[in-house]
């Protein structure tokens, strides 16, 4: 597996793009000829009294949040379906612009995306018309950047384990597959912040486990910042930091939890995920429960 | 010898069985056409009142084409012909492309242009020809201009389509990896795209093949179209036929071009 693979060594991909947070690579392994550059910085987040609506008179989707996230946090926004976890998420991106509020990224205002903080979707959306390394390579070939495309796309395929599959057609690969070709793509630009929608949803249960896996570890080593949107909570437990439970209608931040676990207890089934996922299951049914009560007022007075 | 040595040698007379099928019944087909042809000639050299077109027949039209081929004949008189159908071609994609692309991306222009389009889409370019002798100069540019309108349709509307059917999440990874404007345009919508385009031009060739002919009765004294005129009025009528058979083989090979371009470039993988 690729990512127990990079952890030491001088030649792999890990040790040549992140550098002083992995605590397995001391400077000494650390290899010359890799890139010359500032070890990777996660991206500093502030969302600020942000609210969103997507008509004038439509009602609010997103109303007041607040929080922010630190360098290299593993965050999960965790909420039922049509809470606005994806609008929130895009505002974060920069794709979508809050009708209130700002979402403030080391220390400027978030205007329009950019390769400094790239979102995956719960499709791959790989070009079909493009090889593996050519869908990888597109965020390089976007940011004028074509020149390193050389040294980082083989490194950072080997990085999700399809260095194998270079040449191949995007077409040709599994679900799985397509979607570590769609990490490899969001990475190779070194982004300080990858923010996933729910970009395992669509695969079974192993291949889902291996990929929350290894995107936690890469994410660690390279020091990124990692928001990820899940209705999941096992998923929020296995992969982060730090949950943050969103109510719907309109969305606002219900709660705001710490996820305290080693890399092993994470890996599930030991007691201390099961705590964990017991605890957040409680905080999730509770604020799920009481939005569902909140309809049902509703929907008596639309009745009456 | 043993049965795993056997199975590849069978699979491969499969194949190659498989693909001797096609070009038989390729080659019955074209024996069937002749054999149409023949009698056809049959009856018209046995019809008193149809005696003078006997030369309509394989026998006397395959001879002449053959020796058209040897003196250059073919070649001088389809190269101005090519020559305005690639002109025509040419301004249509130029046109059709760039318009197909903005009509697929804005609905508002697609709102605006949909009913003029299909309107003018519906004219036979022919009825343009008393407009196109008063606007050009020349005779070419007339002829020209006609290819052009016929075929400017098919690539404008082909583009148009293929650029609605774009996956929108396409443009959204790649805005979100940092294209600009250049790079949505050239690394996704022309991509994704160009089949269709193609797609566009083979019918294209086939509308602008077909006018060709009648175009080129105008003024002009050189093409395929010329021709025609040119041996009806002179009675040579093998030559007229043998023509019609050079036309007829050209627009095959260069549809049968374009279709192989097109499969090489379709990315669309079956899903297995
Ligand atoms: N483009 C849009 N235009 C109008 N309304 C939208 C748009 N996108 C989302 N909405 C509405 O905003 C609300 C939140 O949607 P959003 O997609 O952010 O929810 P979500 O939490 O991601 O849900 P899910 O878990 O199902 O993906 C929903 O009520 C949805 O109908
Ligand atoms: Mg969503």
């Amino acid at each position: 597996m690729a990512v127990t693979q990079l952890m030491p060594g001088a030649s792999t991909p890990a040790t040549a793009v992140s550098g002083t947070d992995l605590p397995a690579s001391s400077p000494a392994t650390r290899s010359p000829a890799a890139p010359r550059r500032a070890a990777t910085k996660g991206a500093h987040v502030a969302v600020k009294s942000l609210s969103h609506a997507y008509r004038r008179n439509d009602g609010k989707v997103l109303d007041g949040i607040d929080f922010e996230i630190g360098q290299g946090e593993i965050v999960a926004l965790l909420g039922r379906s049509g809470c606005g976890k994806s609008t929130l998420l895009h505002m974060l991106a920069g794709l979508t612009q809050p009708s209130e509020g700002e979402v403030v990224i080391n220390g400027n205002g978030v205007r329009e995306p950019s390769h400094k903080w790239v979102m995956m979707f719960q499709a791959p959306s790989l070009f079909p018309w493009l090889s593996v390394a050519q869908n990888a390579a597109l965020g390089l070939k976007f940011t004028r950047r074509g020149h390193e495309i050389d040294a980082r796309i083989p490194e950072i395929l080997d990085l999700v384990d399809l260095g194998a599959f270079a040449d191949r057609n995007a077409q040709e690969l599994s679900g799985g597959q397509q979607q570590r070709v769609a990490l490899a793509r969001s990475l190779a630009p070194q982004p300080e912040m990858l923010l996933l929608d729910e970009p395992f949803s669509a695969l079974d249960a192993f291949t889902r486990r291996n990929l929350q896996r290894d995107v936690r570890a890469i994410a660690r080593n390279l020091g990124l910042t990692l928001v990820i949107v899940t209705h999941d909570v096992g998923e929020a437990v296995r992969m982060a930091d730090r949950v943050i439970v969103l109510q719907a209608n309109p969305g606002r931040v219900a709660e705001d939890t710490a996820i305290d676990l080693s890399e092993e207890e994470r890996a599930g089934g030991a007691e201390g995920f099961q705590r964990e996922h017991s605890r957040l299951m409680g905080v999730y049914s509770r604020i799920a429960e009481a939005a569902d009560a909140q309809d049902d007022i509703a929907n008596d007075f639309t009745q009456l | 010898m043993s049965d795993a040595a056997q199975i590849p040698q069978f699979a491969f007379r499969l194949w190659s069985l498989g693909r001797a099928r096609g070009l038989v019944n390729g080659l019955i087909g074209i024996a069937l056409l002749l054999g149409l042809w023949w009698l056809g000639g049959l009856i018209v050299a046995n019809d008193p009142d149809l005696y003078a077109f006997a030369n309509f027949a394989p026998e006397p039209t395959l001879k002449r084409l053959w020796s058209m081929v040897l003196s250059g004949e073919v070649i001088s008189m389809s190269g101005p012909s090519l020559e305005r159908v690639g002109l025509g071609l040419i301004y249509a994609a130029a046109f059709g492309v760039p318009v197909g692309i903005l009509i697929g991306r804005a609905p508002r222009i697609h709102e605006l242009t949909n009913v003029p389009f299909q309107f003018m889409r519906m004219i036979s370019p022919l009825s343009w020809m008393p407009i196109a002798v008063m606007a050009f100069d020349t005779w070419d540019g007339a002829i020209v201009f006609l290819i052009a309108m016929a075929a400017v349709w098919p690539i404008l509307f082909s583009t148009a389509a293929g650029v609605r059917r774009i996956d929108p999440a396409w443009l959204k990874v790649a805005r979100n990896l940092g294209a600009g404007p250049l790079h949505m345009l050239g690394s996704v919508i022309l991509p994704a795209i160009a089949v269709d385009i193609l797609q566009g031009v083979r019918l294209a060739l086939g509308v602008a093949w077909v006018v060709l002919v009648p175009a080129e009765y105008l003024g002009v004294t050189s093409g395929l179209g010329f021709a025609i005129n040119d041996a009806r009025d002179t009675l040579d009528y093998d030559r007229l036929a043998a023509t019609v058979v050079v036309i007829g083989i050209i627009g095959f090979a260069l549809d049968a071009a374009v279709g192989r371009i097109v499969k090489k470039l379709n990315w669309v993988r079956a899903a297995h």
